[in-house]
């Protein structure tokens, strides 16, 4: 009386198949990022080493390391966080806690929401104008950070209005019941229980700009400077656009070099992530409720 | 046959706590509750029965003035707090803060026992350490619970079981000093025994504040109750002396009914 029918085996072959096809579809999925991660790894990994990651480039940047570039990048990166956090996180709280639900507040969440497709060569483009031009900061790496800040800000917004949901209505009702107002609510409640998700969030969203070029190249980041930067107001190398004129402009480049940078380069983005997913993880064990 | 409108008891001068009169309350066009004319006396425990959707927590609701947070949620009619029209007191905070509330579901906040308990006059700006050490002891006492938490007031309170974390917002809601505690259905997800631990407290409170007690339980308001509304479909059907409405003294034969378990 359990014998299969014949409706039953041509399900079972369907389901066979389907699940070839999609497990199929995963694995050229990952594929390329195989391939990049080998080719860095294998062609890059022979030009690391301490002097590579801690001296300046040589000989017309053929040689020698890139310190500066590197000390560059964590530098934009940092400013950048600096002042997209609190701006995002504050915009961001606004949004989740105090907004009435209108149209002006679905106009703002649709404006954020297409900021974050804007190209980052026009965000470039901002950024020379407002940053370099009109608040008269130049070429630095104030006016570079704060274009990445632009940038990130719409990723920061919706990383933290999402830690603020996932903090459940039933404690903000809780409170107001006691008398708390909504700024205390925040500050008691959902703040101290969406500050992991907010920091870990806002720090995988930022690091991803380590790699921008294109809203740097304009604002602040330089091919080759001789001296390491004195104070935001000054220009910098980043490895970003480093990489871009090592593989590109410059003539008698070794081989290997450009493949150096691009690995040390992926390895900072992928260092802050797994940082910032470990952070999340490790803070996800404690969850208070 | 004409049925009076219900009216509150009106054969004791008690003083009036919280005066209800044409409450109307609706969730943009939906009314969920009208026609509510009642009055709270102070140290009483004062019942609200009736079944799901009837309107018990929009009640309460409109009382601790929730609307504020819901902008969906809009209140007619008048309250009055110590005689004092809630819709015109000045701080609606310090309004909320003499009214505790404890909801159907435990809401433990992500805090320590502790600091659950000491939140409220954390807010109210204590800080002294001794001073709140004392309120939290006195509050968890007062709750049952003290006994069983003192060694580990660190630990988060929703550790603790599914009773003792009802205990712990009872605590909570003593912790704001509060004269009128609000307790909605209490009891659904808390076992038998602590249920009885819990009716035990209130019925000691009761020297100090007054309650209101809403509850699926319609032999838990017999047990405790004073005096009972009957709440049904958004409408106040009728109040009276608690033991009146159990022994068929009933103004409107659906209370009768809704008492003996015959609907609901
Ligand atoms: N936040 C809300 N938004 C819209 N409708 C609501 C809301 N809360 C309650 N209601 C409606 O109001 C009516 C009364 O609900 P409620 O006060 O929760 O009743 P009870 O506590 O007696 O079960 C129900 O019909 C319910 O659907
Ligand atoms: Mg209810």
């Amino acid at each position: 009386m359990f014998e299969a029918t014949q409706l039953n085996r041509r399900n079972e072959t369907t389901q066979k198949l389907f699940r070839l096809a999609l497990g199929g579809m995963t694995g050229i999925l990952i594929l390329p990022v195989i391939l990049i991660l080998g080719t860095l790894i294998w062609k890059g990994a022979p030009v690391i080493s301490f002097e590579f990651l801690f001296t300046g480039p040589t000989k017309g940047m053929t040689a020698g390391g890139i310190f500066p570039a590197l000390l560059g990048t964590i530098l934009l990166v940092l400013v950048a966080l600096l002042a997209s956090v609190p701006l995002g996180v504050a915009a961001a709280i606004y949004l989740s806690e105090y907004a009435p639900n209108n149209w002006f507040t679905r106009a703002i969440n649709l404006a954020i929401i297409n900021l974050a497709g804007v190209p980052s060569i026009v965000h470039a483009l901002f950024g020379v104008g407002a940053f370099v031009i009109f608040f008269k900061f130049g070429t630095s790496i104030l006016a570079a950070s704060l274009t990445l800040a632009i940038m990130t800000l719409p990723v920061v917004i919706v990383a933290t209005r999402e830690s603020l949901q996932a903090v459940p209505e039933a404690f903000r009702e809780a409170c107001w019941n006691m008398g708390a107002t909504r700024w205390q609510t925040i500050r008691r409640v959902v703040l101290p229980n969406a500050v992991t998700g907010i920091l870990t969030g806002v720090i995988l969203e930022v690091s991803r700009t380590a790699g921008e070029t294109a809203p740097i190249m304009f604002t602040g980041a330089a091919f080759f400077l001789p001296l390491l930067p004195q104070s935001v107001f000054d220009q910098t190398m980043a490895l970003s656009l480093h990489l871009f004129v090592v593989s590109t402009q410059v003539p008698n480049m070794p081989e290997q070099l450009p493949y150096g940078v691009a690995l040390v380069l992926i390895s900072l983005v992928l260092l802050m992530n797994s940082l910032s997913i470990a952070l999340r993880m490790y803070l996800r064990g404690k969850k208070k409720w | 046959m004409v049925i009076a409108p219900p009216q509150g008891v009106t054969t004791t001068e008690r003083p009036v706590k919280l005066g209800v009169a044409g409450l109307r309350i609706r969730y943009g066009e939906q009314t969920a509750l009208e026609g509510v004319t009642l009055d709270v006396y102070e140290h009483e425990i004062f019942g609200v029965i009736g079944p799901a959707n009837a309107g018990k927590t929009s009640f309460l609701k409109a009382i601790n003035r929730m609307d504020m947070f819901n902008t969906d949620m809009h209140v007619e009619g008048q309250i009055t707090f110590n005689g004092l029209d809630t819709r015109k007191v000045r701080n609606v905070y310090g309004l909320r803060r003499r009214i505790g509330v404890v909801f159907p579901l435990p809401v433990g906040l992500p805090l320590s026992v502790y600091d659950n308990v000491a939140l409220s006059p954390r807010l109210r700006g204590e800080k002294n350490r001794a001073e709140l050490d004392v309120i939290v002891e006195r509050c968890l006492r007062r709750a049952a619970l003290w006994d069983e938490v003192k060694d580990r007031l660190d630990t988060l309170g929703s550790m603790l079981s599914g009773g003792q974390q009802q205990r712990l917002t009872i605590a909570r809601a003593l912790s704001q000093d509060p004269e009128l505690l609000m307790l909605d259905e209490f009891s659904i997800a808390v076992d038998p025994v602590t249920t009885m631990r819990i009716e035990d407290v209130l019925k000691e409170l009761r020297q100090e504040v007054t309650i209101i007690l809403v509850t699926n339980l319609v032999q838990q308001a017999r047990r405790l109750a004073d005096r009972t509304a009957f709440f049904l479909d958004g409408r106040c059907v009728e109040v009276g002396v608690t033991e009146d409405l159990f022994t068929g003294e009933v103004q409107d034969q659906r209370t009768r009914d809704y008492v003996d378990g015959r609907f609901g």
